[in-house]
């Protein structure tokens, strides 16, 4: 290939910023390169990229404002619910100590309005669960790096169910980072063509817990210590009202009882730092890896609005990154599975104990990596099996938790989990039992008919 | 009468510091001895051309406290930065661009002392480095002119203090690291899972006899009792059982595998589960911790590395003596000494954790006797000790680099091995390398607006085939596509790694590149060669 062909066409700035501003971005935004798409149109794009409309969300976006600002992007979007508290200033670097206690969406927009001119950012301050189909219709991309596997599976499923077929523009890239540590991963998402976050679930399998009764009388760990003065401890002495993980004086109460635990049992290395650690399930964070992976989901977001190069989607998807070992980072196709509770129709075969009671099976699945229901809703085929809510619904269910699941399905029977704190995800699981059943009724047949024939 | 008691051994009970609260999940990763390395740094940046990817670099240093930063930049700042630079503003243009980003940088962390250069129009760069100033690290960015380059690696040589170049184009980029001298690391952070060494084949008295003691008789235990036997003494237990039987350990997989159907059929079936959860912990242990010591490719390095005179005085260079004669006369590391959790009575479980320590205790002790014979060895701390011990599997020594940027033969043998692991990779499904992208890049070191015949015929210096390499020839049109210019995202994704980098090396904890990092923001990927 020769060089370069110059085409006409820039990012149109507001009246007094001067079209030099953004001679870098124009370098590759009117020159295509050797792996841009022929059909490349330098005027089209910058039509495009003046109409867009981004959302962003999460722990990363301070990051994201900031680079989708100097992307070229004009009307920015973020929502953030939380207010910043002093462990964020290591990191989310547009806030200062005078802004604590604020909402984090407001001061961001702010910050970054004011530094970077022309472009526009639109706080919210609440959470992404709270808008409707309406509101994410109105944005071509969703660009985040939330901080919980739930308020993930919540967007993902949202955007999934927007594809309406007939109409393009209801498809709206995901991109979606995260990190801990000095490790991280970025990842494309195109709804309904490309694998899901509810895919990709087993690659962020939970942590096992610690069994009830190793806190209760075997303890080993510091962390079990600290369990125990959480769980138990805190249950039977109530010495505040509700715990609040970011009142230093009920951590303190937490690692007082956790410290004389510790020392009943010999253990050592309780501290007050592993003790608002485990309580609070903190994630070590750092600026360098935040920047890292924020920037990946930006430079995609990039690709994706202008053409000026392949994106990360149709072909590979995922980005894995580390840094703790050299820098060594894996970037791979993950595949759409077909019986994908958000995106794929097939129902996924799940043995199952039949003598397990609805209420163990319900809490068997909270520990599933590919599940990870913490309060699900259970129908079958026939009728509806358990219900969290309305409370009308779950009071005159209830009377199944305590039910044999075999004596509630049968053999083979496919069944539909929900769980609707994560918006549509919806598995459909066909139940394979793992050992005979007789279910009470036919027991009881049985016993009256005294044969072995069944119904 | 009240009696006031003031017990020595209870810990304070205070909350964490402000600093402590402010710093809470990076001290997480590096504790207090790595954040006090950050606040003991002072680091220089070099900037210059479109200057974005160190800026990027020092905000990420800033933020997690380093102790100074001084940017030197002879460039005012104009419309252009301002597109790509987010730590620079209106009321900038016209202003020297290093004392703005100094500025704008220092409002995100006021425990954080910046510096410019130069104050006035008189003043040149090249003043920085006669010597009055120590800094920690250089970092430089492109386009430099060969003088300057050649200057910042000399002072990196003389002084001791590594040197980082980084260069960001477009949708690429690439740094290269020159470490002055070899870089060992003790604090490596290994991955948790790998660090169990249970010594289940080399078992000393003392465990032996506790696990004896456990595992009697074991069919006359209560289920209870049966249930809470640690995995450590049931796999000693039915391993001392297996030599009787078998002559010798379980070594190969085959017997391995057999040797846990073994351990499973101990397994009590009559209890509510009908299983046993610590023999399913022992089963599961048994392809890992079931096997002779061996060590890493990186300690036989350590071991096989003659320190020269300057290194063989250090600390690390001793003690790194001493383990080598303790591996020698023992065949084995200094135990670490840790126990991983495991189901267990409490007592028990510590019991076990305690005789694991004694060990561990006597293994260093051993270790220091070595280290204080030694004529240099009286002054070292008993703590560098200990942890060099704790740490010995996980050692990691880093060859120090050629301070200026790779010789012309090292380059051919570089591309020779790259490209042809580039045919085989329809076969091998290994990503193609981004050598070429370095090669097109360290082409515009000096003229950043090069265009793609000027790039193909620098290369072509060093490989005279270049033009005729169509992946060379990619990338040279996509170097030139950017004409020099920093695309924000990529400085921002590359500053970032530059900045694990830098706190990696200040830190001595975790584990920096050799030497360089190639980015290629089309495919997402990163590739870390030797350059």
């Amino acid at each position: 290939m020769s060089q370069p062909i110059m085409v006409s066409g820039t990012i149109s700035a507001a009246m007094p910023i001067p079209a030099k501003r953004w001679t870098y971005l124009n370098n590759v935004l009117q020159n295509p390169g050797p792996f841009t798409n022929p059909d490349y149109d330098a005027n089209e794009v910058a039509d495009r990229m003046s109409n867009m409309k981004l959302l962003g969300a999460g722990g990363l976006g301070c990051e994201i404002l900031k680079n989708l600002a100097l992307s070229g992007f004009k009307d920015i979007h973020v929502i953030d619910m939380d207010t910043i508290d002093v462990s964020n200033l290591n990191r989310q670097f547009l806030f200062r100590h005078s802004d604590v206690g604020k909402s984090k969406a407001e001061v961001a927009a702010k910050f970054v309005e004011k530094r970077v001119k022309g472009v526009k950012i639109t706080p919210y301050n609440c959470k992404i669960q709270d808008f409707d189909d309406a509101f994410y219709l109105q944005f071509q991309m969703v660009v985040c790096g939330l901080d919980s596997i739930e308020a993930r599976r919540w967007i993902n499923s949202t955007l999934v169910n927007l594809v309406d077929m007939e109409n393009p523009e209801s498809l709206k890239p995901l991109i979606d980072g995260g990190t801990e540590g000095f490790k991280g991963q970025s990842r494309v998402i195109f709804p309904t063509l490309t694998s899901c976050i509810e895919c990709q679930l087993d690659m962020h399998a939970p942590r096992a817990a610690v069994p009830l009764c190793t806190l209760a009388t075997i303890p080993r760990q510091p962390e079990h210590c600290i369990e125990w003065a959480h769980i138990i401890a805190w249950e039977q002495e109530k010495p505040f009202p509700k715990l609040d993980n970011d009142d230093p004086e009920h951590i303190t109460w937490l690692y007082k009882k956790a410290l004389g635990r510790a020392a009943e049992f010999n253990i050592t290395g309780v501290t007050y730092s592993l003790t608002q650690g485990v309580v609070k399930n903190i994630i070590p964070a750092i600026a360098s890896t935040n920047a890292i992976i924020a920037a990946s989901c930006c430079n995609e977001a990039f690709k994706i609005a202008t053409s000026t190069n392949p994106s990360l989607g149709p072909e590979d998807n995922y980005m894995m990154y580390s840094g703790n070992d050299s820098i060594y980072t894996y970037t791979f196709k993950h595949e759409k599975k077909p019986d994908c509770p958000v995106c794929g129709n097939l129902a996924r075969d799940l043995e199952v104990d039949p003598t397990l009671t609805l209420d163990e099976f319900i809490q068997s699945l909270a520990v599933r990596p590919e599940a990870q229901l913490k309060k699900p809703s259970i129908r079958s085929e026939a009728k509806t099996l358990y219900m969290q809510s309305p409370e009308s619904l779950r009071l005159k269910t209830a009377p199944n938790l305590e039910k044999k699941v075999g004596d509630l399905v049968v053999d083979g029977e496919e069944i539909g989990v929900s769980d609707p704190s994560l918006g549509s995800v919806d598995f459909k699981y066909k139940l394979k039992f793992s050992k005979l059943f007789t279910t009470a009724t036919n027991a009881a047949a049985e016993k009256a008919n005294g044969n072995g024939t069944t119904a | 009468m009240t009696e006031v008691i003031t017990d020595p051994t209870l810990p304070i009970l205070h909350g964490p510091s402000d600093k402590e609260k402010k710093y809470d999940r990076q001290l997480r990763l590096w504790a207090a001895s790595g954040q006090q390395a950050l606040e003991d740094a002072h680091i220089l940046l070099v900037n210059s051309g479109s200057g974005t990817v160190g800026v990027e670099t020092l905000k990420n240093l800033v933020l997690p406290g380093i102790g100074k930063f001084t940017i030197a930049d002879e460039n005012m700042v104009d419309q252009a930065d301002l597109g790509v630079n987010f730590f620079l503003d209106e009321d900038c243009l016209g202003k020297p661009r290093s004392e703005c980003c100094v500025r704008l940088l220092q409002e995100l962390n006021p425990d954080v002392k910046g510096d410019w250069f130069p104050k006035n129009k008189d003043e040149a760069i090249e003043q920085l480095f006669d010597g009055t100033i120590k800094f920690t690290m250089l970092l430089y960015t492109t386009p430099i002119a060969r003088t300057r380059m050649e200057l910042l690696q000399e002072y990196g040589q003389k002084h001791s203090v590594p040197v980082i170049a980084v260069h960001s184009a477009g949708f690429y980029s690439y740094f290269r690291i020159s470490l002055p001298a070899n870089f060992p690391i003790v604090d490596t952070h290994p991955d948790s899972t790998a660090t169990t060494d249970l010594r289940l084949l080399t078992p000393w008295e003392e465990l032996s006899n506790f696990a004896a003691s456990l595992t009697g008789n074991m069919e006359s235990l209560s289920a209870h009792e049966h249930g809470h036997i640690p995995y450590v003494a049931l796999l000693l237990h039915y391993l001392a059982e297996w030599k009787q039987t078998h002559g010798s350990f379980p070594s190969t997989y085959k017997e391995k595998t057999a040797f846990r159907s073994t351990v499973a059929a101990g397994a009590r079936t009559d209890t509510p589960e009908g299983e046993e959860e610590n023999f399913d912990e022992a089963v599961a242990a048994i392809l890992k911790t079931v096997s002779s010591p061996s060590i890493s490719s990186s300690v036989r390095e350590m071991f096989n590395y003659t320190p020269n005179e300057m290194e063989s005085t250090s600390s690390f260079w001793i003690i790194a003596d001493a383990i080598k004669q303790f591996y020698k006369k023992h065949n084995a590391l200094p135990l670490p000494g840790s126990v991983p959790d495991m189901k267990a009575q409490s007592t028990v479980y510590v019991q076990l954790q305690n005789i694991y320590k004694a060990k561990a205790r006597q293994d260093v002790a051993e270790v220091l006797g070595t280290v204080r014979s030694h004529p240099m060895g009286k002054n070292i701390d008993s703590a560098e000790i200990e942890s060099f011990c704790k740490n010995a599997a996980f050692i990691k020594l880093i060859r120090g680099s050629e301070p200026s940027e790779a010789s012309p033969a090292n380059i051919k043998v570089l591309a020779e091995r790259e490209f042809e692991n580039d045919s085989h990779a329809p076969l091998t499904a290994i990503p193609l390398s981004l050598f070429p992208i370095y090669l097109s890049l360290s082409a515009t070191t000096s003229l950043p607006t090069s265009n793609v015949s000027d790039i193909i015929d620098t290369i072509k210096n060093t490989l005279p085939d270049a033009a005729s390499t169509p992946r060379i020839i990619e990338a040279a049109e996509e170097v030139a596509r950017a004409n020099g210019g920093e695309l924000h995202n990529i400085s921002a994704l590359t500053g970032g790694m530059v900045a694990q980098e830098v706190i990696k090396i200040i830190t001595r904890q975790y584990i920096p590149i050799d030497n360089t990092c190639i980015f290629d923001g089309i495919t997402s990927r990163m590739q870390v060669l030797r350059i």
